[in-house]
């Protein structure tokens, strides 16, 4: 497990980013917390500073999207989903699961 | 329609071929490609590719499997060299013929040449850049301060040789991004210990080295010139589809001849040519919509947006700067070289500009067609 931040650090339509064996996005999507690969799948860009809507994270460059839940993309450019990780909040602490690590597809 | 043939392999063509299945088309699918390589990524030629950190395999644009599932008759290594428009004929360089119910035509552009240089457009250019740039050269001088040229700068420096730009507009990419942000985009290159000439033209390029129009001589073993690309229409001559620096066609990608469309740095949409990577991609699934409908139901209106990647610094644009009236900084500050910035036209938002500040871009970009933010941006 990963300490990402405290619950107050990352509110509603953010996003941080914490280095594990890769870089690892959170994101707090209307209250809920997901979290992802930070690197696209397509090329070097850092989904964290993505634009968030609902469920998805479009990536800065490019403009694929990568559904949270999922890891998968809307289209190209991207052809390959972004690994999901399990969030665990803890006494108000955010908690990444990196070993849970979710391959989708 | 039975049968389509789609004119260039590359993304705008493979865009285009994707776009015609994505979209129910199930008949024949021809894809002619002038370059003897499946469909691949251009813009790390200029980059890791170029640098020696990307290999052939990363840069293809589709899986070999996404390839296969298009069932495609890809005819690689052949160029078109005719377009009969009325009976919809393609003449290929390997003296077949090809009529086809419908055309699109993704040819691309080709680099300007200068006699005595190398130009980097097709993986075949790139790997003859990649051989001379390590095959012991000193000295490059690029010619062109554009987006390529930068880029090819970059990377030459981050090689090690010794490099000199030479641009013959006063500020580099001033066209493109406005004087201020183009001042900037200079400032990249001395930051590094490339040399910058600007307002300056090049008279000829001689065995030692580039001679400029003032007279100086600029000492090279190897000259690159990124000096844009023409439209590759020559083979369109005489087919009765209409030309004019581009392949002319409506805002939806509709050429000026029935069942034929245009799609990428070939073509010229109401008045632009948009040579930029996701134009190409976007325009494919419109300009196929219109192709299949028969008559032009979709248009692209989608602002233009590109990025560039130069000495470690991502430059990324979206809009337009024709005469803007301020350059508006959101976040950060060009000496930082980490930026976000906004260009406005009568109060409104017209282009986004950003240096090492995706997180700013991508919110800022949803403000074009807007009045701008008095405050900064979350």
């Amino acid at each position: 497990m990963i300490r990402v931040c405290t619950v107050i650090d990352l509110p509603p339509g953010e996003a941080v980013r914490v280095v594990a064996h890769v870089p690892i996005a959170v994101f707090n999507a209307e209250g809920e917390l997901y979290a992802v690969d930070d690197t696209c799948t397509h090329q070097d860009a850092s989904l964290a500073d993505g634009w968030l809507e609902d469920c998805r994270v479009e990536c800065p460059l490019h403009a694929s999207s990568f559904d949270l839940r999922t890891g998968l993309p809307s289209g190209p450019p991207a052809k390959r989903p972004v690994r999901t990780y399990p969030v665990v909040v803890l006494d108000g602490v955010v908690y990444v699961n990196t070993e849970a690590q979710q391959d989708v597809a | 329609m039975r049968t389509i043939a789609v004119i260039g392999a590359s993304l705008a063509g493979l865009r285009s071929a994707e776009a015609l299945r994505a979209q129910g088309f199930d008949g024949r699918l021809v894809v002619i490609g002038d370059e003897p390589h499946e469909p691949y990524d251009r813009p790390p030629l200029s980059k890791d590719f170029l640098l020696g950190t990307a290999d052939r395999a990363s840069l293809a644009l589709a899986a070999p499997d996404a390839l296969a599932a298009l069932d495609a008759d890809w005819r690689l290594g052949v160029r078109a060299d005719r377009l009969d428009a009325a009976t919809r004929e393609v003449h290929l360089s390997d003296g077949s013929t090809l009529t086809a119910d419908g055309v699109v035509v993704a040819t691309g552009g080709e680099p300007r040449t200068l006699p005595g240089t190398l130009a980097l457009r097709t993986l075949d250019d790139a790997e003859r850049l990649r051989a001379a740039l390590t095959g012991g050269a000193r000295r490059l001088v690029v010619i062109g301060a554009g987006f390529i040229g930068a880029e090819v700068a970059s990377t030459a420096r981050r090689l090690g040789l010794d490099v000199t730009v030479v641009e013959v507009l006063p500020i580099p990419l001033g066209r493109v991004l406005g004087p201020e942000i183009g001042a900037v985009c200079g400032e990249l290159h001395l930051d590094h210990g490339v040399r910058l000439r600007c307002g300056v033209g090049v008279d000829h390029v001689s065995p030692s080295g580039v001679v400029l129009t003032d007279g100086e001589v600029l000492p090279a073993d190897l000259v690159v010139a990124g000096v844009g690309a023409h439209p590759a229409t020559g083979w369109l001559a005489g087919s009765g589809v209409a030309i004019g620096n581009g392949v002319l066609c409506d805002q939806g990608g509709v050429t000026s001849v029935p069942g034929v469309v245009a799609v990428g740095d070939v073509a010229r949409w109401s008045g632009q040519r948009h040579e930029h990577w996701t134009s190409a991609a976007e325009q494919a699934s419109v300009a196929v919509r219109n192709l299949l409908a028969g008559t032009t139901v979709e248009l692209h209106d989608r602002p233009g947006y590109f990025w560039s990647d130069q000495y470690g610094v991502r430059i990324q644009f979206i809009g337009e700067t024709h005469l803007y009236d301020e350059v508006r900084y959101v976040d950060g500050t060009p000496a930082d070289r980490k930026f976000a910035a906004v260009y406005v036209r009568d109060d409104v938002v017209v282009g986004v500009v950003a240096m090492n500040d995706a997180r700013h871009f991508t919110r800022l970009r949803r403000r074009l067609g807007t009045a701008p933010l008095s405050t900064p941006a979350p």
